[in-house]
């Protein structure tokens, strides 16, 4: 009987491979998505502040203006823009500078005479990634300079304690890394989710559901192939691009268990696909199927804590977003790939996304229950 | 008149992969008259007929209809409303959520038919078809029967000189079949000019045409009148005439079935009592009884939409019933038995089997999920492939096949695991006389020799005659139930067509009176004018709005999903909005106090003391450290030296170390930021309690924020979420707009009406931009009065950036949708275009200038780009076009080209 079921489950799970295969289209979308859509995103994502605009309205011209203006370099600044007075709130309005400094007249003089002269510094808050480390970055150039610029003049006290920042695990602070991963795992969940919910959906439109219906099948079994098959495709299609695209063609090292990492996507993917599963019973057509998809890819992506850190969210969000087996995922990922973490530090991420696997799958089949009687 | 042609081919090939549908065929076909085309399934006429109606691309040959080429575009344009298309399958063609009126409407409109002229002719249609008590049922609700008769009403709306039929009454019962011939009688009556193409597997419908194409093989076999081929091949019935017009190797397949006499041995099969379902107020089955026995031929025969599929499904356990009972093998039905089903075979009307396999993949999956035992698996399925003579296509997608074919295919897995009951739902719709007496052969010999209980439901008599038994259905309730012979005897008539008539008007005593005059199309002169002059324009307003009036409709037959694109945006708004949050804080980290002097205690209060960090428990090793740091629990370390205290009073510079997560960058980055500020914090302090000038001391920065002076999430994130809200949504609304009605077929209608790409495209993108431009509005209330950030620029500038905005983003929805060919791939190709793109390149997160590559190349030309620096700029900024001109143009280029891609994208044709 085990055996019986085992072999319906194998031959279900194949015959949605087929499906899949006789949809080159579908196939192209899928190889896209794991190699130039990973390797576009993980190369767009700026490391901060990067390429940042200014602008400088220098009422000075001397010596020590000049000396601060030449610093603000490349990668980090575009080449400040020499603006007038009347410029400047035009330009932040239409967003063309993110920052914009305004070194006052006199201001070398006052300097030299120890006047602590003021300089304004105008940043766009609207640009939030920006706004905070670009104004720190700004000031500490500021600092340096003027502090170099007053060095060849008289001595000054030069700091009492030294701070030496060391970056653990990503020492030059590379965001192609984090990026990188963080898509593969935008695209698994998206990917799974689709397949399955469509999946679903299509058996139903196209009638066929009432076919597996008549034969000697049960609920579980159809659902089991559907999240073996679909799971299978989106895990090959993951590791390819985890080796690939992520390790060979964007050249991030990866650490810790590669092993532990992929059985870690394992439980993942049993979640999303058994979270399609669920969506295709919920939703009645391919356009409602659609539409929830995309109102539940978005927060995932945005909130999982790959984007932004989830420490700074709302309390009220961290707590939701624990449902999300992304979160979960995230972290799991960020552990073993970056930090080279092992099981004994990775084993809640594992239990919470096998929980939060089981939770969804048994809902999904209760469900697909119901919606086949 | 007999002697002007309507349409003729030369030397027309086609083929589709490695099947030849047809073979260099030149066929010339009468006008004025009514022309069959006869022949077994997948012969090519359902091929010839489409590219006849235009709806397929010609591959070599010439086709000529009504006096022009049909490969000239133009000419196809000119004549395509004088022509009438109905695809094969029931209701194909028809939208099965919109209601009968509303689908003639929709067709009256795309034939640029004014108001009252569709009043008038739609009156005039179902009057005389009798769907007038309908017009208010949903299409799809209809039987099939009902919706042929729709199908027709929608074909004839316009007037057409030409009218071609593919198969109109396959699936249809007797008497609606022939009330639909009265009808086109009756129509060809009252417009002699009108020229009819049928084709037909009833052979009793083609003795009735006044000329026939008899078909094998992609190729013509003879063509005349029906008494001319009769008198040529020395035959008494067509049936037999076409048998003799085949070659001689297939002519000797077919003899005459011969039925031995079913012997009773007192097992009952199938038992029902009381039998009943209803579906809300309406009963479909109605208290019916039957006992079938063991090896028994039970045929149910009754009108489209009596209950037969209904009962049918209750037995297989598809369907639980409402009241009753009913028994297999003496077992009460249970559909969680999964041991049942092996000794079921069921057979459902509609093709319910895997188009995305072949049709040995398709065998082989079932046989596997019967378990049929290895060792003969293949004999059986070669047998099946032998049996219903699939082996030339074993290798072919169903979708590919015809009809007739694909209902073989059915019976073969219905029959592949050798079931004790077999339950066929109209098997034998759509089938050739050949094949379905090959297919009756089967059933005999299933059933006298294996004793197979045999339950089928059909509309053709010769089947209903050979069954043991039949039950006379109606209206959900068993009129009669004997043997066939007997029935007619108890009538005293010697047809079971009449006999069967006989019994429904008995019970139909308040039947509409069925009209016999001619069609009076009172309102065809006063309109012809108007007619004519609509006919060639290139672009119509109309035709464009007759299919936004009908997108509109079948989104308000679907209200959750407009609900749920409303409803889903707000609620991400409110998640996003709160969670989005730049304002990186509660940044946990650990302390390694080796000194613990005041001096070191006091460093480390100022970082524990800003609102940026949480102190976790303090760490004791580089062991501990790390492990912390590894599994994320802390972002950051800090470690004091021994004699900190002591070194620093002596002006040693002692060295802090500072250990960063650096796994997720953008956090690193802000976390040094922040440790490094508090940091000089700390040194100005201490040096201003010492007294002297440090290097922090040189300047004063004025650091102003502007816009958003604390530096907020939500009056940053809010406007920037409503460009994101509104790119995927309206995008995810019309990408299965086109795709959709690839998928279900009745995308025919675009490639045979007059509607051009480009009225077809932006009529379906109207209904969307509008509801698109409604949840804007709704988007900017919630954000203006739920959390409060004001509108401080112009709101015209944000309403109109908006607008092209969404025309943008259904126009992406819309290009996905003509380019892709499944609803699955148009889904995931959305998702790519938008999320990526609008989360990414767009600014949201990273300004745009900052991107290079790829993402730079994309943020450029991505409207979400443009259209969220406006929303920005008029909310946080207080602009207004003078300033934002600029970020329209983009836009304002994106409409146009995306539409012309779509319009490339998306055939006027089949391929």
């Amino acid at each position: 009987m085990l055996l019986q079921k085992t072999s319906n489950i194998i031959q279900l799970g194949l015959k949605e491979l087929r499906s899949l295969y006789q949809d080159p289209a579908m196939l192209l979308l899928i190889l896209y998505s794991f190699t130039v859509g990973i390797y576009a995103s993980a190369h767009s994502i700026p490391e901060t502040p990067y390429r940042a605009t200014l602008a400088v309205i220098d009422e000075d011209q001397s010596t020590a203006s000049n000396r601060i203006i030449d610093a603000f370099q490349m990668p980090y600044f575009l080449k400040p823009e020499h603006i007038g007075l009347d410029e400047m709130d035009h330009g932040l309005d239409s967003g063309l500078y993110t920052f914009t400094l305004n070194i006052p007249p006199k201001f070398q003089q006052d300097l030299l005479a120890g006047r602590t002269p003021s300089i304004q510094l105008n940043v766009d808050a609207t640009q939030v990634s920006q706004a905070f480390t670009g104004a720190g970055y700004i000031q500490q150039i500021i600092n340096t300079q003027t502090s170099e610029f007053i060095a060849r003049y008289r001595n000054i006290e030069s700091s009492s304690i030294e701070a030496v920042v060391r970056m653990e695990y990503n020492p030059n602070l590379i965001s192609a890394w984090f990026g990188a991963v963080n898509e593969v795992i935008n695209q698994i969940t998206m990917l799974s989710i689709i397949l399955t919910g469509a999946a679903v959906i299509r058996e139903r439109e196209h009638g066929t559901i009432e076919h597996l219906l008549v034969m000697p099948l049960t609920p579980v079994e159809i659902m089991l192939a559907k999240v073996w098959s679909m799971g299978l495709i989106v895990l090959v299609a993951a590791i390819f691009s985890l080796f690939l695209v992520v390790h060979i063609w964007l050249n991030v090292p990866l650490y810790g268990s590669i092993t532990l990492f992929i059985f870690g996507t394992t439980l993942l993917l049993f979640t999303t696909t058994s979270m399609g599963i669920f969506l295709g019973t919920v939703a009645r057509s391919m356009p409602q199927l659609g539409l929830l998809i995309i109102l539940l890819l978005i927060p995932l992506q945005i909130l999982s804590g790959g984007k932004t850190p989830r420490e700074s969210m709302p309390e009220l969000i961290q707590h939701i977003m624990l449902i999300a087996p992304t979160t979960h995922f995230v972290i799991l990922g960020q552990s073993i790939l970056f930090r080279g973490a092992g099981i004994s530090t990775v084993w809640p991420q594992l239990v919470a996304l096998a929980g939060i696997g089981s939770l969804f799958f048994f809902s999904a089949l209760s469900r697909l229950r119901k919606s086949l009687q | 008149m007999k002697s002007s042609i309507v349409a003729s081919l030369q030397q027309v090939s086609l083929e589709y992969g490695e099947t030849q549908a047809l073979r260099d065929l030149s066929l010339e076909i009468p006008a004025y008259c009514m022309a069959g085309l006869i022949g077994p399934d997948g012969v090519g006429k359902s091929s010839l007929m489409a590219l006849l109606a235009g709806a397929r691309k010609i591959q070599t040959g010439s086709v000529q209809v009504l006096g022009g080429d049909m490969a000239d575009a133009q000419h196809r344009q000119q004549v395509c409303p004088r022509i009438a298309y109905m695809p094969q399958g029931l209701g194909k063609n028809l939208y099965p959520t919109l209601t009968v009126f509303e689908n003639l409407e929709f067709f009256g409109r795309l034939f640029g038919q004014d108001k009252q002229e569709r009043a008038a002719r739609i009156a005039d249609l179902v009057q005389s078809t009798g769907l007038a008590p309908f017009t208010e049922r949903p299409a799809g609700k209809l039987s099939g029967g009902m919706k042929q008769k729709l199908g027709l009403c929608c074909a004839l709306i316009h007037d057409p000189d030409l009218l071609i039929l593919d198969e109109p009454t396959t699936g249809v019962d007797p008497l609606s079949r022939n009330q639909f011939w009265e009808l086109i009688g009756r129509i060809r009556q009252n417009r002699p000019q009108m020229s009819v193409l049928v084709a037909t597997a009833y052979m009793d419908e083609a003795q009735r045409f006044d000329w026939l194409a008899a078909m094998d093989e992609g190729q013509l076999l003879a063509c005349d009148s029906p008494e001319n081929l009769l008198k040529q091949t020395h035959c008494d019935t067509l049936e037999q005439a076409f048998i003799q017009l085949l070659p001689e190797h297939k002519r000797a397949q077919h003899e005459v079935l011969s039925i031995p006499p079913h012997s009773s041995d007192g097992v009952v099969a199938i038992e029902a009592r009381q039998l009943t379902r209803c579906f809300g107020d309406f009963v479909a089955v109605d208290h019916v009884d039957f006992r079938i026995e063991r090896g028994e031929i039970f045929g149910f025969l009754g009108s489209n939409g009596c209950g037969k599929s209904t009962t049918m499904k209750m037995l297989t356990g598809l369907l639980p019933f409402s009241a009753g009972e009913a028994f297999l093998f003496g077992h009460p039905i249970d559909p969680h038995d999964l041991s049942i089903r092996h000794r079921v075979g069921y057979m459902s009307q509609a093709f319910s089997l895997y188009t995305e396999l072949s049709v040995r993949q398709n065998l082989e999956l079932h046989a596997r999920l019967f378990h049929i035992p290895k060792a003969q698996r293949d004999q059986r399925i070669e047998e099946m492939l032998t049996r219903f003579d699939l082996h030339s296509v074993e290798h072919i997608l169903p979708s590919n096949l015809p009809l007739g074919v694909r209902q073989r295919l059915s019976l073969a897995v219905a029959v592949i695991h050798r079931p004790e009951i077999l339950i066929l739902d109209e098997p034998t719709s759509g089938v050739d006389p050949i094949a379905r007496d090959n297919f009756w052969e089967l059933l005999v010999q299933m059933s006298r020799e294996e004793r197979v209980t045999i339950f089928i439901s059909t509309h053709f008599m010769n089947e209903a005659m050979r069954c043991d038994r039949i039950s006379l259905m109606h209206a959900g309730s068993v009129l009669d139930s004997d043997s066939p012979k007997n029935l007619m005897k108890k009538r005293g008539l010697s047809s079971l067509e009449d006999t069967f008539i006989a019994y429904l008007e008995d019970v139909q005593t308040n039947e509409e009176s069925k009209s016999t005059e001619p069609i009076s199309l009172t309102v065809e002169n006063a309109v012809k004018h108007n007619l004519k002059s609509s006919k060639y324009k290139s672009f119509s307003l109309q035709r464009l709005l007759s299919y936004s009036l009908r997108e509109g409709m079948e989104l308000r037959r679907d209200p959750v999903r407009a609900l749920l694109a409303l409803a889903g945006t707000m609620l991400l708004m409110f998640i996003m909005g709160y969670g989005i949050n730049m304002d990186v804080e509660n940044l946990t980290f650990a302390a390694w106090d080796q000194d613990q002097t005041t001096a070191s205690q006091k460093y480390l209060l100022n970082i524990s003391g800003s609102r940026y960090f949480i102190e976790k428990k303090p760490i004791y090793s580089y062991q501990d450290m790390e492990q912390r740091l590894r599994s994320g629990e802390i972002s950051m370390a800090i470690e004091i030296p021994p004699n900190f205290g002591r070194d620093l009073k002596r002006g040693a510079t002692p060295k802090i170390g500072i250990w960063v997560d650096g796994a997720m960058p953008t956090r690193a980055e802000t976390i040094k930021g922040y440790v490094q500020g508090i940091h000089s914090l700390y040194l100005s302090e201490l040096a201003r309690e010492s007294g002297v000038t440090n290097q922090m001391g040189l300047v004063d920065i004025a650091l102003r924020y502007r816009y958003n002076p604390d530096v907020q999430s939500i009056p940053a994130m809010v406007p920037a979420m409503i460009p994101i809200l509104l790119m995927m949504i309206p995008a995810m609304l019309t990408a299965l707009g086109v795709v959709r009605e690839k998928e279900l077929g009745s995308i025919t209608n675009f490639y045979v009406t007059p509607v051009t790409r480009l009225e077809f495209l932006l009529g379906k993108q109207i209904p969307y931009i509008l509801l698109g431009m409604f949840n804007f509005c709704l988007l900017v209330a919630l954000a203006v009065y739920i959390f409060g950030v004001p509108v401080k620029g112009s709101l015209l500038a944000l309403t109109f950036g908006a607008l092209l905005y969404v025309i943008c983003s259904t126009g992406l929805g819309l290009l996905m949708s003509s380019v892709l060919n499944s609803q699955i791939a148009a889904i995931f190709g959305t998702a790519i275009a938008t999320l990526l793109p609008a989360l990414q390149f767009s600014g949201l997160l990273y300004p745009v200038s900052s991107l290079e590559g790829a993402g730079a190349f994309m943020g450029q030309i991505y409207p979400t780009t443009h259209f969220m620096i406006i929303s920005r700029g008029v909310f946080s900024k207080a602009l207004d076009f003078s300033e934002l001109y600029s970020y329209f143009i983009p836009m304002l280029l994106a409409i146009p080209i995306l539409t012309l891609l779509s319009v490339i994208g998306l055939p006027k044709q089949e391929r």
